[in-house]
Protein backbone atom coordinates (compact mmCIF):
# COMPACT_ATOMS: atom_id res chain seq x y z
CA UNK A 1 0.00 0.00 0.00
CA UNK A 2 1.53 3.67 -1.04
CA UNK A 3 -0.20 6.80 -0.30
CA UNK A 4 0.08 10.61 0.34
CA UNK A 5 0.04 11.62 4.00
CA UNK A 6 -2.39 13.73 5.39
CA UNK A 7 -1.20 14.95 8.96
CA UNK A 8 -3.12 15.09 12.19
CA UNK A 9 -1.93 15.97 15.72
CA UNK A 10 -2.42 13.90 19.10
CA UNK A 11 -6.37 12.65 20.54
CA UNK A 12 -7.99 13.42 17.36
CA UNK A 13 -11.30 12.67 19.23
CA UNK A 14 -15.00 11.43 17.06
CA UNK A 15 -16.17 14.60 17.41
CA UNK A 16 -13.59 15.82 14.95
CA UNK A 17 -13.67 12.95 12.86
CA UNK A 18 -17.66 13.26 12.75
CA UNK A 19 -19.23 16.02 14.57
CA UNK A 20 -22.51 14.86 16.38
CA UNK A 21 -24.67 16.57 14.41
CA UNK A 22 -24.28 14.15 11.70
CA UNK A 23 -24.64 10.94 13.28
CA UNK A 24 -28.01 10.85 11.83
CA UNK A 25 -26.66 10.14 8.39
CA UNK A 26 -25.81 6.56 7.86
CA UNK A 27 -24.57 6.36 3.76
CA UNK A 28 -20.94 6.26 3.74
CA UNK A 29 -20.69 8.91 1.18
CA UNK A 30 -22.33 11.29 3.26
CA UNK A 31 -20.57 10.71 5.97
CA UNK A 32 -17.13 11.11 4.05
CA UNK A 33 -18.67 14.72 2.80
CA UNK A 34 -18.25 15.62 6.37
CA UNK A 35 -15.18 13.98 7.52
CA UNK A 36 -12.64 15.71 9.93
CA UNK A 37 -14.77 18.65 9.95
CA UNK A 38 -14.21 19.55 13.22
CA UNK A 39 -10.71 20.46 12.37
CA UNK A 40 -9.93 20.74 8.71
CA UNK A 41 -13.56 21.68 7.06
CA UNK A 42 -11.96 21.44 3.91
CA UNK A 43 -10.42 18.35 4.49
CA UNK A 44 -12.75 15.85 2.51
CA UNK A 45 -12.44 17.91 -0.80
CA UNK A 46 -8.50 17.70 -0.63
CA UNK A 47 -8.39 14.59 0.51
CA UNK A 48 -7.96 11.69 -3.01
CA UNK A 49 -7.98 7.65 -2.91
CA UNK A 50 -5.64 5.98 -1.23
CA UNK A 51 -4.54 8.70 0.65
CA UNK A 52 -3.33 8.00 4.28
CA UNK A 53 -4.03 9.87 7.63
CA UNK A 54 -0.74 9.82 9.74
CA UNK A 55 -1.35 11.01 13.42
CA UNK A 56 -0.14 11.32 16.99
CA UNK A 57 -1.37 9.08 19.92
CA UNK A 58 -4.60 8.08 21.12
CA UNK A 59 -6.32 8.45 18.00
CA UNK A 60 -10.22 8.21 17.72
CA UNK A 61 -10.91 8.66 21.31
CA UNK A 62 -14.42 9.14 22.77
CA UNK A 63 -17.39 8.35 21.32
CA UNK A 64 -18.28 4.85 20.24
CA UNK A 65 -19.77 6.26 17.31
CA UNK A 66 -19.06 3.71 13.93
CA UNK A 67 -20.10 6.73 11.61
CA UNK A 68 -16.29 7.53 12.29
CA UNK A 69 -14.22 4.86 10.93
CA UNK A 70 -16.97 4.78 8.36
CA UNK A 71 -16.65 8.77 7.13
CA UNK A 72 -12.69 7.93 6.89
CA UNK A 73 -13.76 4.39 4.82
CA UNK A 74 -15.60 6.48 2.75
CA UNK A 75 -13.61 8.90 1.94
CA UNK A 76 -11.45 6.80 0.20
CA UNK A 77 -8.39 7.19 3.20
CA UNK A 78 -5.99 3.65 2.68
CA UNK A 79 -5.05 3.63 5.74
CA UNK A 80 -4.95 5.28 9.25
CA UNK A 81 -1.28 5.18 10.52
CA UNK A 82 -1.07 6.58 14.17
CA UNK A 83 0.85 6.26 17.45
CA UNK A 84 -1.51 4.65 19.02
CA UNK A 85 -5.64 4.35 19.09
CA UNK A 86 -8.67 4.57 21.19
CA UNK A 87 -10.08 1.45 21.89
CA UNK A 88 -13.27 1.74 20.54
CA UNK A 89 -12.21 3.22 17.16
CA UNK A 90 -9.79 0.32 16.97
CA UNK A 91 -12.33 -2.42 16.79
CA UNK A 92 -14.64 -0.51 14.91
CA UNK A 93 -12.19 0.08 12.52
CA UNK A 94 -11.07 -3.40 12.07
CA UNK A 95 -14.76 -4.62 11.84
CA UNK A 96 -15.62 -2.45 8.73
CA UNK A 97 -12.02 -3.03 6.94
CA UNK A 98 -10.47 -0.28 7.36
CA UNK A 99 -6.30 -0.68 7.94
CA UNK A 100 -5.21 0.54 11.04
CA UNK A 101 -1.13 0.60 11.37
CA UNK A 102 0.43 1.32 14.42
CA UNK A 103 4.13 2.79 14.37
CA UNK A 104 6.15 4.23 17.02
CA UNK A 105 7.68 8.19 16.31
CA UNK A 106 5.75 8.02 12.88
CA UNK A 107 3.73 11.54 13.30
CA UNK A 108 7.38 13.28 14.40
CA UNK A 109 9.23 11.89 11.75
CA UNK A 110 6.61 12.39 8.22
CA UNK A 111 5.65 15.30 6.65
CA UNK A 112 2.42 15.93 5.45
CA UNK A 113 2.50 15.42 1.39
CA UNK A 114 5.48 13.11 1.76
CA UNK A 115 4.59 9.93 0.01
CA UNK A 116 4.38 6.44 2.42
CA UNK A 117 4.79 2.98 1.29
CA UNK A 118 3.00 0.27 3.79
CA UNK A 119 4.58 -3.45 3.80
CA UNK A 120 2.03 -4.95 6.34
CA UNK A 121 3.60 -8.48 6.02
CA UNK A 122 7.26 -7.57 6.33
CA UNK A 123 5.96 -5.41 9.09
CA UNK A 124 7.96 -1.75 7.88
CA UNK A 125 7.03 1.80 6.75
CA UNK A 126 8.88 3.74 4.84
CA UNK A 127 8.87 7.25 3.95
CA UNK A 128 9.68 7.54 0.23
CA UNK A 129 10.66 11.36 0.29
CA UNK A 130 12.88 10.84 3.29
CA UNK A 131 13.58 7.13 3.02
CA UNK A 132 13.23 6.80 6.91
CA UNK A 133 11.89 3.25 8.01
CA UNK A 134 9.65 2.83 11.02
CA UNK A 135 8.17 -0.17 12.39
CA UNK A 136 4.69 -1.08 12.53
CA UNK A 137 3.16 -3.14 15.42
CA UNK A 138 1.99 -6.61 14.36
CA UNK A 139 -2.47 -6.74 14.47
CA UNK A 140 -3.32 -9.80 17.08
CA UNK A 141 -3.83 -12.50 14.93
CA UNK A 142 -7.48 -12.72 15.19
CA UNK A 143 -7.88 -9.10 14.57
CA UNK A 144 -5.75 -10.25 11.62
CA UNK A 145 -8.37 -13.05 10.34
CA UNK A 146 -11.07 -10.65 10.65
CA UNK A 147 -9.53 -7.81 8.47
CA UNK A 148 -8.07 -10.72 5.94
CA UNK A 149 -11.78 -11.98 6.04
CA UNK A 150 -12.87 -8.28 4.70
CA UNK A 151 -14.14 -7.36 7.94
CA UNK A 152 -16.67 -8.55 11.13
CA UNK A 153 -19.95 -9.33 8.55
CA UNK A 154 -18.25 -11.71 6.30
CA UNK A 155 -16.26 -13.17 9.12
CA UNK A 156 -19.50 -14.16 10.75
CA UNK A 157 -20.99 -15.09 7.76
CA UNK A 158 -18.36 -17.48 7.37
CA UNK A 159 -17.95 -18.46 10.74
CA UNK A 160 -21.21 -18.09 12.66
CA UNK A 161 -22.17 -21.62 13.50
CA UNK A 162 -18.98 -22.22 15.63
CA UNK A 163 -19.53 -19.29 17.28
CA UNK A 164 -22.95 -19.81 18.20
CA UNK A 165 -21.45 -23.24 19.06
CA UNK B 1 -2.53 -16.09 42.05
CA UNK B 2 -5.66 -14.38 42.59
CA UNK B 3 -7.56 -12.49 39.73
CA UNK B 4 -8.95 -8.61 39.00
CA UNK B 5 -12.99 -8.07 39.30
CA UNK B 6 -12.97 -7.70 35.36
CA UNK B 7 -10.98 -10.84 35.03
CA UNK B 8 -13.52 -12.85 37.37
CA UNK B 9 -16.48 -11.46 35.20
CA UNK B 10 -15.23 -12.02 31.73
CA UNK B 11 -13.90 -15.65 32.99
CA UNK B 12 -17.62 -16.55 33.99
CA UNK B 13 -18.71 -15.60 30.94
CA UNK B 14 -16.29 -17.20 28.82
CA UNK B 15 -16.99 -20.65 31.16
CA UNK B 16 -13.65 -20.70 32.01
CA UNK B 17 -12.18 -21.07 35.51
CA UNK B 18 -9.30 -18.70 34.87
CA UNK B 19 -8.23 -16.02 32.08
CA UNK B 20 -4.88 -13.65 32.15
CA UNK B 21 -5.04 -10.00 30.71
CA UNK B 22 -4.20 -10.09 27.39
CA UNK B 23 -5.67 -13.17 26.45
CA UNK B 24 -8.80 -12.98 23.93
CA UNK B 25 -12.52 -14.83 25.23
CA UNK B 26 -15.77 -15.55 23.71
CA UNK B 27 -18.14 -13.88 26.14
CA UNK B 28 -21.56 -14.41 26.38
CA UNK B 29 -23.30 -11.31 27.04
CA UNK B 30 -26.07 -11.08 29.73
CA UNK B 31 -27.27 -7.20 28.25
CA UNK B 32 -26.98 -5.53 24.61
CA UNK B 33 -28.43 -1.45 24.16
CA UNK B 34 -28.56 0.14 21.92
CA UNK B 35 -29.76 3.62 21.42
CA UNK B 36 -31.71 6.14 18.52
CA UNK B 37 -28.80 7.25 17.28
CA UNK B 38 -26.36 4.27 16.66
CA UNK B 39 -29.05 2.16 16.57
CA UNK B 40 -30.34 1.80 13.33
CA UNK B 41 -26.47 1.14 12.08
CA UNK B 42 -26.22 -1.77 14.47
CA UNK B 43 -29.66 -3.07 12.86
CA UNK B 44 -28.09 -2.40 9.14
CA UNK B 45 -25.37 -4.20 10.24
CA UNK B 46 -27.00 -6.75 11.90
CA UNK B 47 -29.39 -7.24 8.67
CA UNK B 48 -26.43 -7.79 6.55
CA UNK B 49 -25.52 -11.00 8.44
CA UNK B 50 -28.62 -12.47 6.93
CA UNK B 51 -29.73 -14.03 10.19
CA UNK B 52 -33.41 -13.65 10.85
CA UNK B 53 -33.95 -13.42 14.63
CA UNK B 54 -31.78 -12.12 17.57
CA UNK B 55 -30.27 -14.44 19.53
CA UNK B 56 -32.44 -13.75 23.05
CA UNK B 57 -34.85 -10.56 22.90
CA UNK B 58 -35.15 -10.41 26.62
CA UNK B 59 -31.75 -9.57 26.43
CA UNK B 60 -31.13 -6.55 24.33
CA UNK B 61 -32.59 -2.99 25.66
CA UNK B 62 -33.08 -0.12 23.40
CA UNK B 63 -33.73 3.56 24.26
CA UNK B 64 -34.41 6.60 23.00
CA UNK B 65 -32.57 9.23 24.36
CA UNK B 66 -30.28 11.48 21.82
CA UNK B 67 -32.54 13.30 19.94
CA UNK B 68 -35.63 13.12 21.96
CA UNK B 69 -38.71 14.09 20.93
CA UNK B 70 -37.19 13.89 17.36
CA UNK B 71 -35.61 17.04 15.99
CA UNK B 72 -35.60 16.45 11.87
CA UNK B 73 -36.74 14.34 9.43
CA UNK B 74 -33.26 12.19 9.61
CA UNK B 75 -34.24 11.69 13.44
CA UNK B 76 -37.78 10.12 13.10
CA UNK B 77 -36.39 8.55 10.46
CA UNK B 78 -33.63 6.99 12.89
CA UNK B 79 -36.82 6.43 15.57
CA UNK B 80 -38.75 4.81 12.86
CA UNK B 81 -36.45 2.00 11.88
CA UNK B 82 -35.62 1.26 15.46
CA UNK B 83 -39.30 1.03 16.47
CA UNK B 84 -39.40 -1.05 13.27
CA UNK B 85 -36.92 -3.74 14.81
CA UNK B 86 -38.51 -3.92 18.09
CA UNK B 87 -41.74 -4.65 16.84
CA UNK B 88 -40.14 -7.34 14.49
CA UNK B 89 -37.99 -9.02 16.87
CA UNK B 90 -40.14 -8.92 19.83
CA UNK B 91 -38.13 -6.57 22.32
CA UNK B 92 -39.67 -5.79 25.39
CA UNK B 93 -37.13 -3.87 26.99
CA UNK B 94 -38.32 -0.80 24.89
CA UNK B 95 -37.95 2.74 25.98
CA UNK B 96 -39.69 5.10 23.67
CA UNK B 97 -39.11 8.90 23.86
CA UNK B 98 -40.78 8.95 27.51
CA UNK B 99 -37.75 7.65 29.45
CA UNK B 100 -34.38 8.98 29.75
CA UNK B 101 -31.23 8.77 29.05
CA UNK B 102 -29.86 5.25 28.61
CA UNK B 103 -27.20 5.12 31.05
CA UNK B 104 -29.75 6.24 33.81
CA UNK B 105 -32.60 3.95 32.19
CA UNK B 106 -31.03 0.58 32.15
CA UNK B 107 -29.56 0.69 36.03
CA UNK B 108 -32.96 2.25 37.20
CA UNK B 109 -35.09 -0.27 35.41
CA UNK B 110 -33.40 -3.48 36.81
CA UNK B 111 -31.36 -4.63 33.72
CA UNK B 112 -27.69 -3.64 35.56
CA UNK B 113 -27.36 -6.84 38.00
CA UNK B 114 -22.98 -7.52 39.59
CA UNK B 115 -20.70 -9.84 38.10
CA UNK B 116 -22.78 -9.49 34.45
CA UNK B 117 -21.47 -8.18 31.19
CA UNK B 118 -22.88 -5.61 29.47
CA UNK B 119 -22.45 -4.14 26.13
CA UNK B 120 -23.95 -0.60 24.62
CA UNK B 121 -23.52 1.16 21.66
CA UNK B 122 -22.23 4.27 23.03
CA UNK B 123 -18.82 5.11 24.58
CA UNK B 124 -20.45 5.73 28.45
CA UNK B 125 -22.07 2.23 28.79
CA UNK B 126 -18.79 2.06 31.08
CA UNK B 127 -21.21 3.81 34.19
CA UNK B 128 -22.95 0.39 34.72
CA UNK B 129 -19.35 -0.90 36.23
CA UNK B 130 -20.82 1.30 39.17
CA UNK B 131 -22.80 -1.76 40.40
CA UNK B 132 -20.36 -4.59 39.85
CA UNK B 133 -21.17 -5.23 36.33
CA UNK B 134 -18.57 -5.53 33.75
CA UNK B 135 -19.80 -3.03 31.27
CA UNK B 136 -18.73 -1.18 27.92
CA UNK B 137 -19.43 0.47 24.84
CA UNK B 138 -19.02 -1.06 21.45
CA UNK B 139 -19.52 0.03 17.73
CA UNK B 140 -22.59 -1.10 15.91
CA UNK B 141 -21.07 -4.16 13.67
CA UNK B 142 -19.43 -5.50 17.22
CA UNK B 143 -23.30 -4.95 17.78
CA UNK B 144 -24.53 -7.16 14.97
CA UNK B 145 -22.66 -10.16 15.81
CA UNK B 146 -24.01 -9.59 19.70
CA UNK B 147 -27.44 -9.62 18.07
CA UNK B 148 -26.79 -12.38 16.15
CA UNK B 149 -24.82 -14.42 18.47
CA UNK B 150 -25.13 -13.25 21.75
CA UNK B 151 -21.29 -13.15 22.06
CA UNK B 152 -18.57 -11.33 21.63
CA UNK B 153 -15.00 -11.37 21.75
CA UNK B 154 -12.99 -9.72 24.64
CA UNK B 155 -8.94 -9.26 25.36
CA UNK B 156 -9.00 -9.36 28.87
CA UNK B 157 -7.58 -6.03 30.36
CA UNK B 158 -5.40 -5.38 32.97
CA UNK B 159 -6.83 -3.32 36.12
CA UNK B 160 -5.78 -0.21 37.33
CA UNK B 161 -7.31 0.25 40.80
CA UNK B 162 -7.54 4.11 42.17
CA UNK B 163 -7.43 3.78 45.93
CA UNK B 164 -8.98 6.51 47.09
CA UNK B 165 -8.41 8.00 50.67
CA UNK B 166 -9.94 11.05 52.31
CA UNK B 167 -12.65 12.62 53.13
CA UNK B 168 -14.32 15.37 50.30
CA UNK B 169 -14.73 19.20 51.42
CA UNK B 170 -18.84 20.39 51.62
CA UNK B 171 -19.41 21.18 47.73
CA UNK B 172 -16.56 19.29 46.76
CA UNK B 173 -17.92 16.18 44.94
CA UNK B 174 -17.56 12.67 43.10
CA UNK B 175 -17.06 14.59 39.46
CA UNK B 176 -14.09 16.92 41.36
CA UNK B 177 -12.32 13.54 42.10
CA UNK B 178 -12.54 11.33 38.81
CA UNK B 179 -11.94 14.74 37.16
CA UNK B 180 -8.57 15.03 39.10
CA UNK B 181 -8.11 11.83 38.11
CA UNK B 182 -8.22 12.21 34.43
CA UNK B 183 -5.97 15.47 34.59
CA UNK B 184 -3.58 13.64 36.54
CA UNK B 185 -3.56 10.49 34.43
CA UNK B 186 -4.38 11.98 31.25
CA UNK B 187 -6.70 11.14 28.55
CA UNK B 188 -4.86 8.06 27.26
CA UNK B 189 -3.76 7.01 30.79
CA UNK B 190 -5.87 3.97 31.33
CA UNK B 191 -6.36 2.87 27.66
CA UNK B 192 -7.69 -0.62 26.52
CA UNK B 193 -7.66 -1.36 31.23
CA UNK B 194 -10.35 -1.65 33.68
CA UNK B 195 -10.25 1.47 35.91
CA UNK B 196 -11.88 -0.11 39.45
CA UNK B 197 -12.40 2.80 42.03
CA UNK B 198 -11.96 2.08 45.54
CA UNK B 199 -11.01 3.18 49.07
CA UNK B 200 -12.67 4.64 51.94
CA UNK B 201 -13.77 7.16 49.77
CA UNK B 202 -15.18 5.33 47.40
CA UNK B 203 -17.06 3.59 49.60
CA UNK B 204 -18.48 6.79 51.37
CA UNK B 205 -20.08 7.39 47.88
CA UNK B 206 -23.24 7.17 46.66
CA UNK B 207 -24.22 4.87 43.78
CA UNK B 208 -24.96 8.31 41.75
CA UNK B 209 -21.46 8.82 42.95
CA UNK B 210 -19.91 6.02 42.12
CA UNK B 211 -21.56 6.27 38.41
CA UNK B 212 -20.15 9.57 38.10
CA UNK B 213 -16.68 7.59 38.56
CA UNK B 214 -17.44 5.20 36.05
CA UNK B 215 -18.98 7.56 33.57
CA UNK B 216 -15.60 9.20 33.05
CA UNK B 217 -13.57 6.13 32.99
CA UNK B 218 -13.63 5.99 29.03
CA UNK B 219 -12.45 9.89 29.22
CA UNK B 220 -8.98 8.28 29.78
CA UNK B 221 -8.88 5.53 27.66
CA UNK B 222 -10.34 2.99 30.17
CA UNK B 223 -12.29 -0.13 28.92
CA UNK B 224 -14.99 0.23 31.86
CA UNK B 225 -14.99 1.25 35.04
CA UNK B 226 -15.92 -0.57 38.15
CA UNK B 227 -16.69 -0.55 41.92
CA UNK B 228 -16.68 -3.60 44.11
CA UNK B 229 -20.57 -4.21 45.15
CA UNK B 230 -21.51 -3.57 48.60
CA UNK B 231 -24.40 -3.08 51.27
CA UNK B 232 -25.01 0.07 49.35
CA UNK B 233 -25.39 -2.05 46.12
CA UNK B 234 -27.58 -4.69 47.69
CA UNK B 235 -30.26 -1.65 48.48
CA UNK B 236 -30.05 -0.04 45.08
CA UNK B 237 -30.94 -3.48 43.63
CA UNK B 238 -33.59 -4.41 46.08
CA UNK B 239 -37.54 -3.12 44.24
CA UNK B 240 -35.86 -2.54 40.97
CA UNK B 241 -34.42 -6.46 40.12
CA UNK B 242 -35.72 -9.82 41.43
CA UNK B 243 -33.11 -11.95 39.59
CA UNK B 244 -30.38 -13.33 41.13
CA UNK B 245 -26.69 -12.01 40.77
CA UNK B 246 -23.21 -12.73 41.66
CA UNK B 247 -20.90 -10.55 43.36
CA UNK B 248 -17.21 -10.78 42.27
CA UNK B 249 -14.13 -8.83 44.06
CA UNK B 250 -10.44 -8.05 43.13
CA UNK B 251 -7.98 -10.11 44.87
CA UNK B 252 -5.62 -8.42 46.63
CA UNK B 253 -2.28 -10.22 44.51
CA UNK B 254 -4.07 -10.21 41.18
CA UNK B 255 -1.04 -10.38 38.91
CA UNK B 256 -2.63 -7.72 36.74
CA UNK B 257 -3.22 -4.99 38.87
CA UNK B 258 -1.33 -1.79 39.44
CA UNK B 259 -2.46 0.27 42.40
CA UNK B 260 -2.78 4.05 42.25
CA UNK B 261 -3.38 6.54 45.58
CA UNK B 262 -5.23 9.20 45.47
CA UNK B 263 -6.39 11.57 48.34
CA UNK B 264 -9.49 13.71 48.26
CA UNK B 265 -9.07 15.60 51.68
CA UNK B 266 -7.72 18.75 50.15
CA UNK B 267 -9.31 18.56 47.03
CA UNK B 268 -10.65 21.98 45.11
CA UNK B 269 -13.47 22.07 42.84
CA UNK B 270 -11.86 20.81 39.43
CA UNK B 271 -12.70 22.03 35.62
CA UNK B 272 -11.92 20.49 32.82
CA UNK B 273 -10.92 23.20 30.13
CA UNK B 274 -11.25 23.34 26.33
CA UNK B 275 -10.62 21.41 24.48
CA UNK B 276 -9.67 18.22 25.83
CA UNK B 277 -11.24 16.44 28.99
CA UNK B 278 -7.82 16.07 30.72
CA UNK B 279 -6.71 19.90 30.60
CA UNK B 280 -8.09 19.94 34.17
CA UNK B 281 -7.53 23.17 36.49
CA UNK B 282 -8.43 23.57 39.89
CA UNK B 283 -11.58 26.15 39.67
CA UNK B 284 -9.53 29.17 41.70
CA UNK B 285 -7.62 29.60 38.48
CA UNK B 286 -10.56 29.81 35.57
CA UNK B 287 -12.79 31.67 38.09
CA UNK B 288 -14.28 34.60 36.68
CA UNK B 289 -14.50 33.18 32.78
CA UNK B 290 -16.94 34.58 31.06
CA UNK B 291 -20.53 31.80 30.39
CA UNK B 292 -22.64 32.14 27.97
CA UNK B 293 -24.82 28.73 28.73
CA UNK B 294 -24.99 26.49 31.43
CA UNK B 295 -25.99 22.89 30.95
CA UNK B 296 -27.34 20.66 33.73
CA UNK B 297 -28.11 17.54 33.04
CA UNK B 298 -26.73 14.22 30.96
CA UNK B 299 -25.67 10.82 31.83
CA UNK B 300 -22.87 12.24 34.26
CA UNK B 301 -24.40 14.79 36.21
CA UNK B 302 -28.40 14.82 35.60
CA UNK B 303 -29.37 12.65 39.08
CA UNK B 304 -31.52 13.54 41.92
CA UNK B 305 -28.28 14.07 43.68
CA UNK B 306 -27.13 16.97 41.56
CA UNK B 307 -30.24 18.60 40.97
CA UNK B 308 -30.44 19.07 44.89
CA UNK B 309 -27.56 20.18 45.08
CA UNK B 310 -28.34 23.27 42.35
CA UNK B 311 -31.50 23.69 43.55
CA UNK B 312 -30.09 24.48 46.71
CA UNK B 313 -27.38 27.16 45.71
CA UNK B 314 -30.16 28.45 43.09
CA UNK B 315 -33.14 28.93 45.37
CA UNK B 316 -34.11 32.43 45.61
CA UNK B 317 -31.39 33.46 42.86
CA UNK B 318 -31.65 34.05 39.13
CA UNK B 319 -29.93 32.84 36.27
CA UNK B 320 -27.74 36.11 35.26
CA UNK B 321 -28.70 38.61 32.68
CA UNK B 322 -27.53 37.38 29.09
CA UNK B 323 -26.93 33.37 30.29
CA UNK B 324 -28.94 30.55 29.20
CA UNK B 325 -29.14 28.22 31.50
CA UNK B 326 -30.90 24.46 30.30
CA UNK B 327 -31.76 21.57 33.32
CA UNK B 328 -32.19 18.33 31.40
CA UNK B 329 -33.03 15.63 34.21
CA UNK B 330 -31.30 12.46 33.39
CA UNK B 331 -34.68 10.37 33.24
CA UNK B 332 -38.49 10.50 33.65
CA UNK B 333 -37.67 9.09 37.53
CA UNK B 334 -35.20 11.89 38.04
CA UNK B 335 -37.60 14.44 36.78
CA UNK B 336 -40.76 13.51 39.02
CA UNK B 337 -38.83 13.22 41.82
CA UNK B 338 -37.41 17.00 41.20
CA UNK B 339 -40.85 18.07 40.33
CA UNK B 340 -42.60 16.37 43.78
CA UNK B 341 -39.47 18.22 45.46
CA UNK B 342 -40.01 21.21 44.15
CA UNK B 343 -36.26 21.41 42.46
CA UNK B 344 -38.05 21.99 39.11
CA UNK B 345 -39.58 25.19 40.21
CA UNK B 346 -36.58 26.89 41.68
CA UNK B 347 -34.88 26.45 38.29
CA UNK B 348 -37.47 27.94 36.55
CA UNK B 349 -38.37 30.69 38.88
CA UNK B 350 -34.53 31.31 38.72
CA UNK B 351 -34.98 31.55 34.94
CA UNK B 352 -33.84 28.58 33.58
CA UNK B 353 -35.43 25.92 30.98
CA UNK B 354 -36.18 22.78 31.91
CA UNK B 355 -36.11 19.88 29.23
CA UNK B 356 -37.62 16.50 28.85
CA UNK B 357 -34.98 13.81 29.84
CA UNK B 358 -32.66 13.55 26.84
CA UNK B 359 -29.43 13.80 25.94
CA UNK B 360 -29.77 17.56 25.45
CA UNK B 361 -26.88 19.61 23.84
CA UNK B 362 -24.14 17.24 25.19
CA UNK B 363 -23.51 15.75 22.09
CA UNK B 364 -24.49 18.69 19.97
CA UNK B 365 -26.73 17.39 18.11
CA UNK B 366 -30.23 18.13 19.52
CA UNK B 367 -31.63 21.34 21.52
CA UNK B 368 -29.59 23.87 22.92
CA UNK B 369 -26.62 24.33 20.59
CA UNK B 370 -23.41 27.13 21.07
CA UNK B 371 -22.77 29.19 18.64
CA UNK B 372 -19.13 30.40 17.31
CA UNK B 373 -17.49 32.15 20.49
CA UNK B 374 -19.51 31.40 22.96
CA UNK B 375 -18.89 29.25 26.09
CA UNK B 376 -21.06 26.24 28.03
CA UNK B 377 -20.24 25.68 31.10
CA UNK B 378 -21.73 21.49 31.47
CA UNK B 379 -22.20 19.23 33.73
CA UNK B 380 -21.63 16.23 31.06
CA UNK B 381 -18.62 14.30 30.22
CA UNK B 382 -16.95 15.76 26.93
CA UNK B 383 -15.78 18.77 25.78
CA UNK B 384 -14.18 18.24 22.70
CA UNK B 385 -13.96 20.98 20.16
CA UNK B 386 -17.52 21.08 18.59
CA UNK B 387 -18.80 18.74 20.81
CA UNK B 388 -22.01 21.27 21.57
CA UNK B 389 -22.37 23.45 18.49
CA UNK B 390 -20.04 25.24 16.94
CA UNK B 391 -16.06 24.04 16.55
CA UNK B 392 -15.21 27.55 17.50
CA UNK B 393 -16.96 27.24 20.59
CA UNK B 394 -15.62 26.38 24.08
CA UNK B 395 -17.07 23.83 26.26
CA UNK B 396 -15.90 24.01 30.25
CA UNK B 397 -16.67 20.56 32.71
CA UNK B 398 -17.34 20.57 36.11
CA UNK B 399 -19.73 19.59 39.05
CA UNK B 400 -23.74 20.28 39.30
CA UNK B 401 -22.36 22.76 42.10
CA UNK B 402 -19.64 25.00 40.25
CA UNK B 403 -22.53 25.48 36.99
CA UNK B 404 -25.48 26.47 39.53
CA UNK B 405 -23.09 28.65 41.30
CA UNK B 406 -21.84 29.66 37.91
CA UNK B 407 -25.35 30.41 36.56
CA UNK B 408 -26.03 33.16 39.27
CA UNK B 409 -23.06 35.13 38.32
CA UNK B 410 -23.11 34.37 34.42
CA UNK B 411 -18.97 33.63 35.50
CA UNK B 412 -17.38 30.68 36.25
CA UNK B 413 -17.94 30.80 40.11
CA UNK B 414 -16.32 28.41 42.81
CA UNK B 415 -19.49 27.29 44.66
CA UNK B 416 -17.95 27.58 48.38
S1 LIG C 1 -25.82 12.36 27.95
FE1 LIG C 1 -24.12 12.81 26.59
S2 LIG C 1 -22.53 11.35 27.08
FE2 LIG C 1 -24.43 10.62 28.02
S3 LIG C 1 -25.27 9.19 26.52
FE3 LIG C 1 -26.16 11.20 26.10
S4 LIG C 1 -24.82 12.15 24.56
FE4 LIG C 1 -23.72 10.42 25.45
Amino acid sequence: MKGKVWKFGDDVDTDIIIPGRYLVLRDEKELAACVMEGCDPDFSEKVSEGDIIVAGKNFGCGSSREHAPIAIKGAGVAAVVAESFARIFYRNSINIGLPLIEAKNVSKNVSEGDIIEIDVDKGILKDLDTSEEFEIKPLPEFMLGIMNEGGLINYLKNHIGEIKG
Amino acid sequence: MGMTMAEKILAKASDKSVVEAGEIVMANIDIAMTHDLTGPLSVESFEKIGVEDVWDPEKIVVVFDHQVPADSLDAVGNHMIMRKFVEEQKINNFYDVREGVCHQVLPEKGHVLPGEVIVGTDSHTCTHGALGAFSTGIGSTDMAMVFATGKLWFKIPETIKFDITGQLKDNVFAKDVVLNIIGKIGADGATYKACEFGGEATRAMSISDRMVMCNMAIEMGGKTGLVEPDQKTINYLKGRTTKNYEIMKTDGDAKSLETVHIDVDDLEPQIACPHNVDNVKPVSEVEGTHIDQIFLGSCTNGRISDLRTAAKIMKGKEVAMGVRMLVIPASREVYTKALDEGLLRTFVDAGALVCNPCCGPCLGGHVGLIGPGEVSLSTSNRNFKGRQGSPEAEVYLSSAAVAAASAVTGKITDPR
